[in-house]
């Protein structure tokens, strides 16, 4: 094993440059504010405080509570959408399915920054701008990266258990609902656990969306955090830290929680290529 | 199949049909008759035929920011494939079950909200008191202002851009592991030294993957915006930064449409942005057809 250790070496030295940054960001956020900048990995002086401080001067369990909602109604909606319209695909033969299949696979080439204005009027039309609804309400309609990986899914459940359950006289919405869903759990957690990443972090709709701080989701909230409390304005880096944090650490716990999901996930994308 | 059928199967795809003609096709024909026209909510919406297209090629801002940005992508996508390589490779040769702890480290950054991405950069990139500073300075070098000094801002975006590579990593994991291991034994047995391996067998067989992680960051790199947006622009900042340093191309469109209101420019700014997007990718897919291979490992 000798020459096992220029790779553990290796590893070990890049493990420290990706973990540093966090370690760094949750121990300056519980220093005081003269000490947010001396970069000592164990505070000098514990400053839990901070996180009492940006309680008062900030709605953070508001924010921290509609960042919940919308990425859950944007991954629920997407996944179970994204889930019937696969199934039509992998099921089904009908005139046009190839042309179709490939155009839901042409739009994932599309850029979002395309689309985003034209959107911005409909919703505007619609009176619902300046709600939450535009942050997760175009998911009902599935998307094409989910549908892609859903739909490899099902194409890999036996013919044979349909045509059965077709004999015993199942609907379409049965062969959907009871056979192909269950079966292909792990394709499902995998398009949830990437669209509430997705949703979580996202700024720019909520920038674009959201006017009233009582509707801010968590990143836009800590946006407006650091334009307060950041280099304009009166600096309290210790606040914008703490902020930092706890935009952070629910994505971390998610992640921990189901990180089979996320690798299997990003790793199946790349097969596909 | 019958046509009983053939409704049912509509039935199931109806969501994303109605989605795409709804949120997709519509909005794209909107924004490119948008695009010819000054759009204004209030006093109605006027043609005014070329004329943003006109404008577009003459504001210099959007010189500025397609500049940035395009010099970003052009640093920002060799660097995340070379260093994810060189990490997936490690990973591969580190076996299996240590593979795991490593991959997930690796990974963590890529799930941080770009907000904090952004306010991580301001502060370790800080030139007097920041992190990374205060590294270099114990090997005796004096670190640039990252975040102030006009060329040092893309380099430093760069750099922190490169600590979330982590879905890269796994993507080219996940193709080395599918590489047939005689293919190598082969190559081993010609005499074929480590390095000729890697480039006759390995890069060839992970082509694929090599070739979608170029377009997929691409794509995103060229659509960089809320770490940026987070770091130099906001209410309070809007204007401490003079000099367009940092002036991404839809951070500047995204000014025009919802802080101006100039829909109608910003329309045209969105469809150049598709433009390069279509441009760059198909250049992209041209070059890779010589050096792609698919099956047979």
């Amino acid at each position: 094993m000798a020459r096992r250790w220029p790779i553990w070496t290796g590893l070990a030295l890049a493990a420290v440059v990706f973990t540093y940054p966090f370690a760094w960001l949750v121990s300056a956020s519980l220093k005081p504010r003269p000490d947010v900048f001396d970069n000592a990995l164990i505070p000098r002086e514990w400053a839990p405080e901070n996180y009492v401080t940006i309680w008062s001067v900030a709605p953070v369990l508001t924010w921290l509570t509609n960042s919940v909602v919308v990425a859950l109604a944007a991954a629920g909606t997407v996944t179970v959408s994204s889930a019937i319209v696969a199934f039509g695909f992998a099921y089904f033969r009908f005139p046009g399915r190839n042309a179709l299949f490939a155009l839901v696979v042409g739009t994932m080439m599309l850029p979002g920054a395309v689309t985003m204005i034209p959107a911005y009027l409909i919703w505007n039309e619609l009176g619902l701008a300046a709600t939450q609804v535009p942050l997760w309400a175009q998911n009902l309609f599935g998307s094409a990266f989910y549908i892609f990986l859903i739909r490899q899914f099902f194409l890999g459940v036996p013919r044979e258990l349909f045509e059965a359950a077709r004999v015993d006289g199942a609907g379409y919405w049965r062969l959907f609902w009871r056979i192909a869903v269950p079966l292909c759990r792990p394709a499902l957690i995998v398009a949830f656990v990437f669209e509430l990443r997705a949703s979580w972090s996202d700024l720019l709709r909520p920038l674009i969306y959201l006017r009233d701080p009582a509707l801010f989701t968590m990143p836009r909230g800590m946006k407006a955090i650091l334009d307060q409390f950041g280099q304009a304005g009166e600096a309290r880096w210790e606040v914008v830290l703490a902020g930092a944090v706890l935009t952070t650490v629910p994505m971390i716990i998610a992640f921990l929680l189901c990180q089979r999901y996320f690798i299997e996930g990003v790793a199946t994308q790349g097969r596909k290529g | 199949m019958a046509r009983r059928d053939t409704w049912a199967a509509y039935g199931f795809l109806s969501p994303w049909i109605i989605g795409f003609l709804v949120f997709l096709a519509g909005p794209m024909v909107a924004s490119l008759v948008l695009s010819f026209t000054d759009y204004d909510a209030l006093t109605g919406t006027e043609f005014v035929g070329a004329d943003n297209y006109r404008t577009l090629l003459g504001d210099p801002r959007v010189r500025t920011s397609l500049g940035n940005t395009l010099l970003y992508t052009a640093l920002h996508v060799p660097v995340t494939m070379v260093v994810s390589l060189a990490l997936a490779l490690l990973l591969h040769r580190a076996g299996r079950r240590s593979a795991g702890f490593f991959r997930t480290v690796f990974y963590l950054p890529t799930v941080t909200p770009k907000v904090a991405v952004g306010v991580l950069f301001l502060l370790l990139f800080n030139g007097q008191s920041g992190l990374v500073n205060r590294t270099l300075g114990l090997v005796g070098l004096d670190g640039p202002d990252w975040t102030v000094d006009p060329s040092w801002i893309k380099p430093g975006l760069v750099l922190m851009g490169a600590w979330s590579l982590g879905s890269t990593v796994i993507i080219y994991l996940a193709a080395l592991q599918d590489v047939p291991r005689d293919l190598h034994e082969a190559a081993q047995m010609d005499g074929a030294s480590a390095w000729r391996r890697f480039r006759a067998v390995t890069v060839p067989a992970i082509s694929g993957a090599l070739f979608f992680t170029l377009i997929i960051n691409t794509i995103s790199s060229l659509q960089t915006f809320d770490e940026v947006y987070t770091a130099f622009y906001g209410s309070a900042n809007q204007q401490t930064y003079g000099s367009d340093a940092a002036l991404f191309y839809v951070v500047y469109l995204f000014q025009q449409a919802f802080q101006f209101l100039h829909i109608g420019y910003a329309s045209a700014l969105a469809w150049l942005l598709f433009l390069i997007i279509m441009v760059v990718t198909l250049v992209q897919v041209r070059l890779s057809r010589r050096f792609v291979h698919y099956g047979g490992g």
